[in-house]
């Protein structure tokens, strides 16, 4: 079994909902963001969300393109975030699920890509432009290094499509609870529960919600029907607050406790 | 020559797609159907050509440059005078034609990104004409490089957003275009002014624009009783090049050559020849050659010309470049100024700096032509827009 049916199975069991973060790696540098998936997973993070830097975030808000440009400045490359999950493996085994742009992996090769980020243990990739009419080019690649392409749905998705995506997923799905960017918006859990009942009614595959999830009060509301939660710009932002200071771990880890409080309450 | 593209998947050979997030999708899914209706009814292509012809000031003329042939003692030169359209440019054929399948779609907001800034003026000219909210998406950049048509866009009601991420250039104001669309999807029609973007835009901007080659072809059987054997034009994401190219892309005989934005040379870091100097990649919904680093990061393009400024190009000239069906080359900013100059002394036409791109390559190849042989350029614009760059260029203060 995988790290993430893993994960989620044991969850499943204890009736919690996982947690999961997203902060982009390299930023501010590679070495802190190796410190913070530690800290991400010692304060209650269930699988983590990897952000791999891109020129041209056209899903991103203010918040995660400033991260992906420091992360650009201070030379973050694939090569290097692959590098970082395989130093992270020697002592830490949290499901970790590469997000970001296409254009990077293509470039790469999706054929090397697929080898060298199975190699360093990564296990889910999921790419914001590589919707499911375009995802065929690199599939198979994937599902043969056993990395779980990680499916995206938005509320504008009409419901023939939705169930027919979920009838394909693995992983877990990633429901975005808004048509927006990332980090502009609050999430409105009474408007999407609705929408993430009746996807959970087409799959067996768990559903994670993000975009908007920025307290442990919103984190509790979305954890009352989702099976996970992503918090991503408010994380990121509290890293570039409080980077280069000795602040950065004890707040980052404070911050995760209490959203994974919220979701156990 | 069978040639049938896209596919029914959007592709173009390789490239092309629909490479976007997947809150987008089902408004490109509607994009699509609503388009696949239009394009084969009469009422609507009635009703752009009543626009076109009343409106823009189609046709537009096909003008034999006769001193110009004469300096450079060569081929023919026929200019295609898109520069005589009502805003200035080509760019309203296109915006024309997305205005009215956005009203048969019921949107009332129209959304655009601009580099020069004339697609931004021919949107919110178009928007104006039918009463629709605007919103144009530029970057800071941009906004200083050509102010006049910033200002002629808030005169024409458009509301102008300032982008300041990344290289605060023509590839970040699509970049926060596609977010805002993202955000207001469901009521707003992004009108993408040239033929990149994900499917079906690098398709009906095409067929919007072929109006161009259409007129063309017609105006040199009348005139000349023949086809070209060249057809140029410059490009920055490819509209005016596609649009002059596709009407000719089945008849062999006429070699079709694109012109990219060489800035200051091909080997240096500036510039933003994409098929000449770049790989493929993935960018803005489509996959197409793209200026990029080893690590598919975007790199920054640079032209004098602020509608070259673009470090892609449409999929479909990546797709003719591979099959090579039609040839690119590249001018840099110096002969692009001097080509400027030549045209405007010449024949007493300013051009735009995109236009010049094209002008320039024709002042390579037309000495190298038979005097029989006949070259079709499209002049995509014209230079109002420039005085100021030019001025600056050439060292005159005002
Ligand atoms: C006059 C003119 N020509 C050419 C272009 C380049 O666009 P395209 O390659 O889509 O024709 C522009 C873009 O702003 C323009 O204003």
């Amino acid at each position: 079994m995988s790290r993430i049916d893993k994960t989620f199975a044991d969850l499943r069991r204890k009736q919690e909902t996982a947690l999961i973060p997203f902060l982009t790696a390299g930023d501010p540098d590679l070495a802190t963001t190796s410190k913070l998936i530690r800290t991400l997973a010692e304060n209650g993070a269930d699988l983590i969300e990897l952000g791999v830097p891109f020129s041209d975030p056209m899903a991103d808000g203010p918040t995660i393109q400033a991260a992906s440009e420091r992360a650009l400045r201070a030379g973050t490359t694939v090569r290097k975030v692959l590098q970082l999950v395989a130093e992270v493996r020697s002592d830490c085994q949290i499901p970790l699920v590469l997000m970001g742009y296409y254009n990077p992996v293509f470039r790469y090769g999706a054929e090397q890509f697929a080898k060298d980020a199975a190699a360093a243990g990564v296990d889910g990739l999921l790419l914001v432009d590589l919707p499911p009419e375009e995802v065929g080019e690199i599939s198979a690649i994937m599902k043969a290094a056993k990395i779980a392409l990680i499916t995206l749905l938005a509320p504008t998705t009409p419901s023939e499509r939705m169930s027919k995506l979920a009838a394909a997923a693995e992983g877990y799905l990633y429901y975005v609870s808004m048509t927006g960017v990332t980090g502009t918006q609050k999430v409105s859990p009474a408007d999407i529960k609705a929408a993430v009942e009746n996807l959970q009614s087409m799959t067996e595959v768990p559903v994670g919600v993000g975009f908007g999830i920025t307290t442990p009060e919103d984190a509790k509301a979305v954890g009352e029907f989702a099976d996970g939660v992503v918090v991503g710009s408010a994380l990121v932002k509290i890293i570039a607050e409080n980077a280069g200071s000795d602040e950065l771990l004890p707040r980052v880890g404070k911050f995760i406790a209490e959203l994974k409080q919220g979701l156990l309450a | 020559m069978s040639y049938q593209y896209p596919d029914e998947r959007g592709h173009f050979g390789e490239y092309g797609g629909r490479y976007v997030a997947e809150t987008l999708m089902p408004a490109l899914l509607e994009l699509e159907e609503a388009y696949n209706e239009i394009r084969n009814d009469p009422s609507f292509k009635e009703e752009f050509h009543y626009y076109l012809k009343n409106y823009v000031g189609r046709p537009s003329p096909l003008y034999f440059a006769r001193r110009l042939t004469e300096e450079l003692g060569g081929a023919k030169i026929y200019l295609k005078r898109e520069d005589l359209n009502h805003t200035g440019a080509h760019k309203v054929n296109n915006t024309v034609g997305q205005i009215l399948l956005a009203r048969r779609m019921g949107k009332q907001k129209v959304i655009a990104e601009t580099g020069a800034g004339q697609h931004g003026v021919a949107t919110a000219t178009v928007a104006a004409l039918f009463g629709m909210e605007c919103e144009i998406f530029m970057g800071k950049e941009d906004i200083r490089r050509q102010a006049l048509n910033v200002f002629r866009m808030k005169l024409l009601g458009a509301k102008v957003h300032e982008c300041t991420s990344g290289t605060a250039t023509l590839k970040d104001a699509m970049n926060d275009a596609l977010r805002h669309w993202v955000t207001h999807v469901r009521d707003t029609f992004y009108v993408i002014g040239t033929v990149a973007g994900p499917h079906p835009y690098p398709q009906l901007v095409r067929d919007f624009q072929s109006v161009i080659g259409e007129e063309a072809k017609q105006q040199l059987q009348e005139t000349e009783g023949r086809l070209p054997d060249v057809a140029i034009a410059c490009i920055g994401g490819g509209s005016n090049a596609m649009g002059t190219f596709y009407p000719f892309i089945k008849d062999k005989s006429v070699r079709l050559i694109g012109v990219e934005a060489a800035g200051l040379g091909v080997d240096t870091d500036k510039h933003a020849a994409s098929i000449t100097a770049g790989a493929p990649g993935v960018l803005h919904g489509n996959k197409t050659y793209l200026l990029q680093n080893e690590d598919g990061q975007i790199n920054h393009a640079h032209s004098i010309s602020a509608g070259l400024d673009y470090p892609g190009v449409g999929p479909e000239h990546a797709h003719l470049k591979d099959i090579g069906r039609a040839e690119y080359a590249s001018i840099t900013d110096t002969e692009a100024l001097a080509a400027f100059q030549k045209l405007t002394r010449i024949e007493g036409i300013i051009p735009a700096l995109e236009s010049a791109h094209a002008i320039a390559e024709v002042m390579k190849l037309a000495p190298t032509l038979p005097k029989e042989q006949i070259l079709l350029v499209c002049l995509s614009g014209r230079g109002d827009k420039d005085i100021h760059t030019v001025a600056d260029a050439m060292g005159v203060e005002f």
